[in-house]
């Protein structure tokens, strides 16, 4: 089974996505898309990508609805700042350094996704040596205040999920 | 069913929905204008790349969806790749900004370490 479908995950998601794309379930697109999944994963063994254990797959969708929330929150301080800077006069942005135990890959794109799509913080710089990762924030109040968030509210649930 | 016939229940939304993501577009491109540093306008456009794109695309789906009283569903796929690959532009666009302010020794960034051994690109 390990020959003939290399990565099942990733052929799984490529027939969603062709599906999706496709909007139908007829069996010409079925297999289609399924000629397309076998490919795409044949495809990917030229290419092996550093090895994934998932783990507490359970965590993900609480983790899809923080982002969310998390996301609108920070849209809305994000506009208030730029709509009305005067009110904001002490306003600082700045660089916070952030120490990480995370050494997953794939938990790592996952934190730089998650914290650069949320308007107000973006992912400047990762140091692989010392394992701490450089953020620009937007409203920097207090960086203890950040590197707790950024421990606590992500990089915890992340490793939960990918170490 | 022409656009013209989109009932209420559904138009109310779709425009809503239509005005918040044009608005928080907006909104990001104003910020870009307003904002002074280049690392504060950065922020800006991620406004329109989260929830202003989702509002667009959640109203594009309850639109076509409505129309033509099937369940569309592109949409999706347009915001899986959105929040893929938008946050590899703005990260390689502050990666940018900030090596090149840090070899310039600018006092804005955090100044380079004293080792030599540059960080792996």
């Amino acid at each position: 089974m390990a020959r003939l479908i290399p990565y099942p995950l990733f052929a799984l998601a490529l027939l969603a996505l062709w599906l999706l794309l496709a909007g139908s379930l007829t069996p010409g697109t079925l297999l289609l898309g399924g000629a397309l999944a076998l490919g795409g994963s044949w495809a990917l063994v030229a290419l092996p990508p550093p090895e994934a254990r998932l783990h507490r797959l359970g965590a993900v969708p609480g983790l899809l609805w923080m982002v969310l929330v998390e996301v609108v929150r920070s849209n809305h301080a994000v506009a208030k700042i730029i709509l009305w800077p005067g009110q904001a006069g002490t306003r600082r942005s700045g660089f916070v350094r952030i120490p990480l135990d995370m050494r997953s890959p794939y938990g790592l794109a996952a934190l730089a996704c998650i914290l650069t799509a949320t308007p107000g913080t973006v992912w400047v710089e990762y140091d692989r040596a010392e394992s701490t990762v450089l953020l620009h924030v937007l409203d920097l109040v207090d960086e203890e205040t950040w590197v707790r968030t950024v421990k606590d509210n992500w990089e915890r649930r992340l490793m939960a999920i990918f170490e | 069913m022409q656009a013209a016939e989109l009932p209420l229940w559904a138009a109310v939304p779709v425009s809503v929905l239509l005005l918040l993501g044009a608005g928080l577009a907006l909104v990001g491109s104003v910020g870009l204008l307003r904002l002074r540093s280049f690392y504060d306008r950065i922020h800006a456009p991620t406004l329109g790349t989260t929830l202003g794109i989702g509002s667009i695309l959640l109203a594009s789906m309850l639109f076509f969806s409505v129309l033509q009283t099937r369940l569309v569903l592109h949409e999706v796929l347009i915001g899986i790749f959105m929040v893929v690959t938008t946050p590899v532009t703005f990260i390689l666009l502050s990666r940018a900004a900030f090596y090149r302010d840090q070899q310039e020794g600018n006092p804005e960034v955090p100044a380079l370490p004293p080792r030599q051994d540059a960080p792996e690109p």
